[in-house]
């Protein structure tokens, strides 16, 4: 179910809640914990209690000001305001969250690939408690009664609103991969969207591809994974291609996507939607961070994702792209310095990129790793062989040098190779007027034989060198 | 008003729909004098507290007990709060 | 009537001259003999203040200090929560609840040694101006069995009219402590904003709400507000800082106080028998050193019109929660929807559900800025006309009520008419100013007037010595 995206665009712009690591709720000193017996970690604000008051967290204010600072946003004063429905899961029939004035305005994030996209808001708010639905299968329709658990109700949340620049499923994969490294990075929050402490909605819609006007634009709920909000975007940009392709127009609405059927569902029409009569809490007074504030938090931020995938290329001159996975895996600092002790750059790169895929990596002694480049380098060892070494020193550590002399893996006397090579070409007179005829495939029939020949332990590309070499003298 | 009783979720009759139309316009009516004042430049007061910042240490307080609280619950069942089905989705 | 107000009592029971469980079997007796006809409480609560009392004696028999109110009777109003008694609202929606916490004042109150006789009664929700909106029945004057002891404290003042306790608490949204206290023919007071707090005060107008003491002297209100005032962390609209340390300022007097009697509140809405009383009240002012005049706040008659729309604008979502899902009264029905629907609407009484539809309707779509927002700049011009006015003056004086107390049944057809009772007292509430009001002497047909003070933000102490000198007044014969 592709689209022709020659003649289409896709827009997307996510909606991401994350729960905040906190101790305790935002507004209450109920305990901020995942799992637990039901309606144990709960306080009279948590339940809505007649006389109960809010109380803001500081350190719920200090992550949203480090995610804000790292979304490179704009840290303003800010209102808590009343978000008014009625759901047995909100406690108190209003959620306390942030409306005209959110404390973050206007950032941005740098996608893996370069792209960057716009980050709208970030603002501060509670999470409701849980429903289960009991009977007719857990659905929502056929439930005979409803129980509800306030344990997650008064979490502190950060909603991030992205701005709608993504462009297609994978671009919005990338987003929140990297919004995730970057929250667990300043240690906002543990990002697991498995556990339900990071939440993805995603809002799309389609245009004609030249065209400047937005389409009317459907939400998408429910989305548990990466992978689901992959699919999730193909199909909804599909069904509304589809739509319009038929004469039909795109309704405005909110939609549930369905992993086991793969398709987006009607839950209802955004258009007339609740009015939240929202108006600024009356128990609560304006967040203000002084500069002072603000600075210290800017000055202990880590080094994030995007900063680090630039300085490996910087120091490495590998290209941005070949940085992205190396900083996923935290390799990172390991490479720069390698580097810094007088590893080859390249070599370290190509290593760290292809064969360091073991979280003990993170673990290998820098100076150890520049010097197995450089025996590569030397000659001293063949690709195969470093890589063998490099494998053992994750798992045991030790020095390359010991580790290449325990297997036996010598340097390769380059004299007694070209013996080897002179003989078989000796004893193969047709494979060689071949191979000097230009067929390279032959090159395979040589090399394995000089393998055969040294027990694996020359290198394959001395050997092709080496056999280029005869051939043109 | 009928709107307006939906979203309070209370059920008046036609006679209260009536009489409180009627009340509430009185009161709304008056209200319309405030439209005469020229309030331009003027800031809203949401409250007369001019104070900002007001936070608290992330420290557990005092929590409540589940069993006190589930007791003076309408229906309770397995430390969970009962209701009716739910219908409709969360906003 | 005990002779002695509260610091007398506290006084004869902190030196042993008397037993706190005497002074409560003393109040007790009254109570079972006037109670029956006022109904001033929803709940006596004997065996807890006997226990309560019992400890304050030991506490005196041991050497401990048991507090600045040791043994002193207090009625609490209903709607400020008391752990494990029933805090209703004077609401069908709450009959039975039971917190499990205590208010702050209420702890307060409890650790300075005072003794709670019971809950009393209200308008529900704190929503009227007369306890006629009370599921449980009005409470009647006590100089006047046929007439409203005002609201929505009602309770709270004709308990401390009755002699059933020498000081209660009350809450003041917009009048709802000064206005009662008026008809009744005590003191009452409503503190600066954010002085007193609010956890466990049950929610009405948020922004608006203070809770205050009733009492027969200006002295006892004082030590009150001292005991329950002062910053509480867990109100994150409490001020920092201590109550004003009034108590130390009573008898200061007013020589050079400059005192301004607001001229939009003696206008035609003003019984004349009140009006008279003012400027009688004035004049003792006047004749005691200070210096007075006329000031006009015009913004002030825009009062009733924005309280109108923030305070059910507020309440209308303070009271979503009661929905019959965690506590309280619910009706069953097939679905969740349908269950919160129908419990409030059985749980609610009309005023009620008239605010809630006002407020709702004020900040719904369309309508916000019209309406609510609208209503929130006239609040600062009020406050900022005021201000203005204390630049030249240190206190204002008004009538507390526009007239005496009123029959039952007097205005319940029109709630306009209702809401009229609050125009002297509404203006204070939306600047969060304080304001007390003064027993001074009484109108045509015999029945209590009272004469409002109002003060700037903490204000309290110039507020306070105006009282005090007015209250001497009378006591002394020099203010008839």
């Amino acid at each position: 179910m592709s689209i022709d995206l020659d003649r289409w665009e896709i827009v997307i712009g996510l909606e991401v809640h994350t729960e905040l690591s906190t101790r305790t709720k935002l507004f209450s000193g109920a305990t901020n914990e995942f799992g637990g017996e039901p309606n144990t970690h709960i306080d009279a604000l948590t339940l809505g209690l007649p006389g109960s008051l809010p109380v803001l967290n500081e350190q719920a204010v200090e992550l949203a000001i480090r995610v804000g600072l790292a979304l490179n946003c704009t840290v303003q004063r800010s209102v808590f305001a009343r978000k008014n429905y009625f759901y047995p899961d909100q406690s108190k029939n209003y959620q306390i969250s942030q409306f005209d004035l959110p404390i973050n305005v206007e950032g941005y994030l740098e996608l893996p690939d370069g792209t960057v996209a716009g980050i709208e808001r970030a603002h501060l708010e509670e999470d409701t408690g849980k429903s289960t639905h009991i009977g007719g299968g857990g659905r929502i329709h056929d439930a005979q009664h409803s129980l509800v658990d306030y344990n997650r109700c008064g979490v502190p949340l950060l909603e991030i609103v992205g701005k709608p620049d993504l462009r297609s499923a994978e671009q919005a994969r990338a987003f929140v991969a990297e919004l995730r490294s970057i929250l667990v990075a300043v240690g906002a929050s543990d990002g697991k969207m498995e556990e339900g402490s990071l939440r993805v909605d995603c809002n799309v819609s389609v245009r004609l591809r030249g065209s400047d006007e937005l389409g009317t634009r459907c939400e998408i709920k429910n989305i548990n994974s990466l992978r689901s909000l992959g699919r999730a975007i193909e199909y909804e940009a599909a069904r509304q291609v589809d739509l319009i392709d038929a004469g039909e127009r795109v309704e405005q609405q909110t939609r549930h996507w369905n992993e086991d059927e793969g398709r987006t569902l009607k839950l209802r029409s955004k258009e007339g939607s609740d009015d939240y009569r929202y108006f600024p809490d009356p128990d609560l007074v304006a967040v203000d961070p002084s500069q002072e504030w603000i600075e210290r938090v800017r000055a202990a931020l880590p080094i994030l994702p995007a900063a680090r995938r630039h300085r490996l290329a910087e120091r490495s001159g590998a290209p941005l792209e070949q940085t992205a996975l190396i900083v996923e895996r935290g390799l990172d600092d390991l490479c720069l310095a390698t580097i810094e002790a007088g590893g080859d750059a390249t070599r370290t790169i190509t290593h760290a990129e292809h064969n360091l895929s073991d979280e003990r990596a993170r673990q290998l002694s820098p100076t150890a790793f520049a010097e197995l480049v450089g025996m590569e380098l030397d000659g001293q060892l063949s690709a195969t062989q470093a890589k063998t070494v490099l494998a053992e020193m994750v798992v045991d550590g030790g020095r390359p040098a010991d580790i290449a002399a325990s297997h036996g893996f010598e340097a390769m006397d380059t004299s007694e190779l070209e013996g080897i090579v002179d003989g078989l070409i000796s004893s193969n007179p047709g494979e060689w007027q071949r191979f000097c005829d230009g067929d390279g495939k032959v090159t395979g029939f040589f090399v394995g034989k000089v393998m055969k020949a040294t027990s694996g332990q020359a290198d394959g590309k001395v050997v092709t060198a080496l056999l280029n070499l005869r051939k043109s003298s | 008003m009928q709107k307006v009783a939906k979203l309070a979720r209370l059920r008046l009759t036609d006679d209260e729909l009536e009489r409180f139309t009627g009340q509430l316009a009185d009161v709304l009516e008056h209200a319309a004098d405030l439209q005469t004042l020229d309030l331009t430049d003027v800031e809203p007061m949401a409250h007369p507290v001019p104070l900002a910042n007001v936070l608290r240490a992330d420290e557990p307080g005092p929590a409540l007990g589940r069993d006190e609280v589930l007791a003076a619950a309408p229906s309770a069942e397995n430390g969970l709060f009962r209701v009716p089905p739910v219908l409709g989705e969360e906003p | 009537m005990s002779a002695l107000g509260a610091l007398g009592l506290a006084a004869a029971v902190r030196s042993g001259e008397r037993s706190a469980v005497d002074v409560l079997d003393e109040h007790l007796a009254r109570i079972a003999e006037r109670e029956p006809e006022i109904h001033a409480f929803n709940e006596l609560t004997a065996d807890h203040a006997r226990s309560a009392a019992e400890a304050v004696d030991r506490s005196v028999a041991e050497g401990r200090d048991p507090g600045a109110l040791a043994g002193v009777p207090v009625a609490v109003k209903d709607n400020l929560c008391t752990r494990g008694i029933p805090t209703t609202c004077s609401s069908r929606i709450l009959e039975g609840w039971r917190p499990p916490y205590d208010a702050t004042v209420v702890s307060r109150l409890a650790d300075a040694g005072a003794v709670m006789v019971g809950k009393t009664n209200l308008d529900e929700f704190a929503m009227g101006s007369s306890t006629e909106n009370s599921a449980f029945g009005p409470t009647r004057n006590p100089h006047d069995i046929t007439r409203v002891p005002g609201g929505s404290s009602g309770g709270s003042a004709a308990a401390v009219a009755a002699g059933f306790s020498p000081i209660s608490l009350g809450s003041d949204t917009g009048g709802s402590i000064r206005q009662p206290a008026s008809l009744c023919g005590v003191v009452g007071v409503k503190p600066t904003y954010g002085t007193v707090s609010r956890l466990g005060l049950v929610a009405f107008g948020s922004s608006l709400d203070q809770v205050g003491p009733f009492a027969t002297t200006v002295a006892d209100a004082a030590a009150v507000c001292e005991v329950i005032g002062g910053h509480d962390p867990g109100d994150s609209t409490s001020i920092p800082g201590a109550f004003p340390s009034v108590s130390d300022h009573l008898d200061d007097g007013v020589r050079g106080l400059r005192v301004g009697l607001v001229t939009e509140m003696m206008g035609e809405g003003i019984a004349p028998d009140v009006a008279a009383r003012v400027r009688a009240a004035v004049d003792a002012l006047a004749a005691a050193g200070a210096t007075v005049e006329e000031v006009s706040v015009p913004a002030v008659s825009f009062g009733l019109s924005a309280y109108y729309l923030v305070a059910p604008a507020e309440a209308s979502s303070n009271l979503s929660r009661y929905d019959g899902v965690r506590y309280g009264l619910r009706v069953d029905a097939p679905t969740t929807g349908e269950m919160m629907e129908l419990t409030r609407t059985a749980g609610f009484g009309d005023e009620v559900k008239r605010r809630i539809m006002l407020g709702t309707y004020a900040l719904s779509a369309g309508y916000y800025d019209a309406f609510y927002n609208t209503a929130l700049k006239v609040r600062t011009l009020i406050r900022t006309e005021f201000e203005t006015a204390y630049e030249r003056f240190d206190v204002l004086l008004s009538p507390t009520s526009p007239t005496t107390a009123f029959e039952f049944g007097a205005k319940t057809e029109d709630p306009l008419s209702m809401y009229l009772n609050d125009v002297c007292t509404i203006a204070t509430n939306l600047a969060g100013h304080p304001a007390m009001s003064v027993p001074y002497g009484t109108g045509d047909d015999g029945l209590p007037v009272g004469v409002q003070i109002m003060a700037p933000t903490l204000g309290e102490v110039p507020m306070f010595r105006t009282a005090a000198v007015l209250e001497a007044g009378l006591r002394d014969g020099s203010g008839s």
